[in-house]
This record gives structure tokens, C-alpha cells and sequence, in this order.
């Protein structure tokens, strides 16, 4: 297991929370809420370790190019492939519109 | 209706989350859940161990109406480390059983639905684990006597261990096909029995034993329902009105069932244990 932390900039406030997703096998469950104004934080708490670059790579890639709200996300990853914790965390800013 | 329509029209159970589940089964709108993921109360045991815990320590506890009654529902995520029941998640069950009775004291009518998808105890939690399972088999017991405490064991985890004792003292006990229930898990058995006697890998041969529909023939079950959201609320319903089979209370008569089968017990199939437990019904 590992703790791992990333920090963005961001220029949205965050508004609203939502929670998907779930620590079982092969998924990760994302918590996203309101966070310091002007930055987005995530922390990941996963089971692989070693895996920093690949997250820190990950990260980039979803969040280059888009104006980010100031939220602060926690994720807990059971070994989600990249697509799978992209899914997750699409689906997590899209619930906190319906709200 | 053609079999793309039905298909279509089906709402599956069995395939929901525990808080959709818990959603799902109470009256549109009035989901309410405590102690919810961002109050963060997790497992301090796991991370110590090395493992990723929850935010809900894969216990959703939510207040809610029951056509109109009153409910606390207790859903296990069996996801999450097989639903085991760990310190804090096992406290969040108890408790809210806990103050239901409290609330049924003070003159507020509420019953419980259990929600169970466990292999029981969480290993790593040990002890701890245990204790809260005593703590929830012991608010069973005492909030039936007020309001009904209806188990729902939907699968695919089904409900093993502990857990399975506190599924026996539930007022009523819904199951689907996908449910299984027992004391221990297929693979204890093998390990204990050797595969000639069980084989764990045997899937029919697993069901016939612990899945729904031969817990229900046994009488060890109330209800058995398909997994559609629909049907089983309704059935939930129908339980709420009837009174309890009092299944615990009637230790004598499967103790005497059971003897009959003598020191030398034979290796029985399911359609023998089904004529052992139906007894004088058949």
C-alpha cells in the first residue's frame, strides 16, 4: 500500500461533493468535495505499490488543457487499470452537476 | 412482452451497490444516510496491515420510510474485502440497532432491514470483528421484540460466518436464487472435509447445499424472490405485515431433527437434508 499526493491548479470554485465507485477488485472509489481555493488536491491511497509515475502520468494527461474547479479528491484504488480510474473520475465531476 | 422487452423492463438487484440497494428499497425520496463516506470513518486496522480501506468501511447505514413506517436499513458492500465485518463497520450496524430500540422505547415505531453480503468476521480486525457481530446479534435480538428486523441476503456473496447467525435471528429472512447462507464458507469445508467430501469449485453442487432456494425449501428462509428491485420490496412489505416464524426460538426441534441422522451419518444430497428439515410437512 501507498500514500500518494498530486496537486493541480485550479480556477473554479468547488461546489457540491459526490462519491462513486468501490474498493473491490480491479475498481477504486473517488470522493470528491470543496477544497483550497486555487488548487485542486488528490490524495491516492493505493494498493500497488510503486506506481507514482504511472499515476502522476495519469493525472496529467486527464487534467492538461481544462479548467479545473478547486476540489479535493480521495481516491482509495484496489488496482484499477488507467481507463478504469478515468471512468471514475469523469463520472465523479459529472454526478456533482446533478446535485 | 418479448424477451427484449422483459430484458429491458428487469431491474436487477443483485447487481446494485449497497447504498443503491439501500436506496432502492426505501420509499422515493426519503434515503437518508449517517455516518456517511465523508465523515471518514474507516478502518484503522487495515492501512496498518497494509491493506486500502473505505471511506463507509463498506457499511452504509441509512433512516428512511418503509411505505410509510419508520426503517433503518443496514446494507453490507460486499465488494469491500468480502463484506467482512470489521471494528468500526460492525459498530455502525450495532449502533444503529441500537438506537432504533431506543426510538421504539420512546414511542417511535422503527424496524430494520439487514442488507447481507458477508464472508463474516474481517480476519485482520479479529477479535474486535467478533465482538461486533455479538453486539449486532444482540441488537437483533432486542429490536424484534419491538419491530420486525427483516434479513435480505441477495448474493453474490451470500452471508457466511457470524453473520449468518445473526441472519437466523432476523424476525423474517428474504432470499433470492443467487443467495447462499452458512456458517462456513465452501472453502473452510473442503479445507476441513477434503475435496472428495465437498469441492468447493462445484458450483451447482455448492448451491444445492447454501444457495436460496434450498434455504427456503429447508424452512430456513422466509421468502424467496427473484432479483428484481420491485419484487423484492414488494415481498419486503408482505413480510413486514406477517408475524414471525420464530425460527430461533424452535432450537429443540432442529436439534431433534438433526439426531435423527445418528452418529453415522450418511453423506447426503440436497433432497435428503430438504426431507430431514420439512419433517412432518412433507
Amino acid at each position: 500500500m501507498q500514500t500518494l499526493n498530486f496537486q493541480f491548479p485550479a480556477v473554479e470554485p468547488g461546489r457540491g461533493r459526490s462519491l462513486v465507485g468501490c474498493v473491490s477488485s480491479g475498481d477504486l472509489e473517488v470522493l470528491i468535495e470543496p477544497g483550497t481555493a486555487g488548487r485542486l488536491d488528490i490524495q491516492v491511497v493505493t494498493s500497488v505499490n510503486g506506481s507514482e509515475a504511472r499515476w502522476e502520468q495519469l493525472l496529467q494527461r486527464l487534467f492538461s488543457g481544462r479548467a479545473l474547479p478547486a476540489v479535493k479528491i480521495d481516491i482509495h484504488d484496489f488496482g484499477a487499470t488507467p481507463g478504469v480510474v478515468r471512468l471514475r473520475l469523469e463520472q465523479g465531476f459529472e454526478e456533482i452537476g446533478h446535485d | 412482452m418479448t424477451d427484449t422487452e422483459r430484458l429491458l423492463r428487469h431491474r436487477s438487484f443483485v447487481e446494485l451497490g449497497a447504498r443503491q440497494r439501500a436506496r432502492a428499497l426505501l420509499d422515493n425520496g426519503t434515503f437518508r444516510e449517517l455516518l456517511g463516506p465523508f465523515d471518514r470513518l474507516m478502518s484503522p486496522w487495515l492501512p496498518r496491515q497494509g491493506i486500502v480501506p473505505q471511506a463507509d468501511d463498506g457499511v452504509i447505514i441509512a433512516k428512511g420510510k418503509l411505505a410509510g413506517r419508520a426503517c433503518v436499513v443496514a446494507a453490507i458492500e460486499g465488494g469491500f474485502q468480502g463484506g467482512s465485518m470489521g471494528e468500526v463497520g460492525g459498530a455502525k450496524i450495532a449502533g444503529a440497532l441500537e438506537l432504533a430500540v431506543e426510538d421504539n422505547r420512546n414511542g417511535i415505531p422503527t424496524c430494520a432491514v439487514l442488507l447481507l453480503e458477508t464472508g463474516g468476521v474481517r480476519l485482520q480486525e479479529a477479535n474486535l470483528g467478533l465482538a461486533a457481530i455479538a453486539e449486532i446479534q444482540a441488537g437483533i435480538v432486542e429490536l424484534r421484540g419491538h419491530q420486525p428486523v427483516i434479513g435480505v441476503i441477495a448474493g453474490s456473496v451470500g452471508c457466511f460466518g457470524g453473520m449468518s447467525i445473526a441472519a437466523g435471528l432476523c424476525s423474517h429472512l428474504l432470499v433470492t436464487r443467487e443467495a447462499r447462507l452458512g456458517l462456513n464458507g465452501p472453502q473452510v469445508i473442503e479445507q476441513e472435509a477434503g475435496i472428495e467430501e465437498y469441492n468447493a469449485g462445484d458450483r451447482p453442487f455448492i448451491w444445492s447445499f447454501s444457495g436460496g432456494e434450498q434455504r427456503h425449501a429447508c424452512g430456513l428462509a422466509d421468502a424467496y424472490v427473484a432479483d428484481d428491485v420491485e419484487r423484492i420490496r414488494e415481498q419486503l412489505l408482505q413480510l413486514l405485515g406477517q408475524p414471525s416464524a420464530n425460527r430461533a426460538r424452535q432450537h429443540a426441534w432442529y436439534l431433534q431433527r438433526l439426531a435423527q441422522l445418528g452418529a453415522e451419518a450418511p453423506q447426503l444430497d440436497a433432497a435428503a437434508v430438504r426431507a430431514l428439515y420439512q419433517g412432518d410437512a412433507q
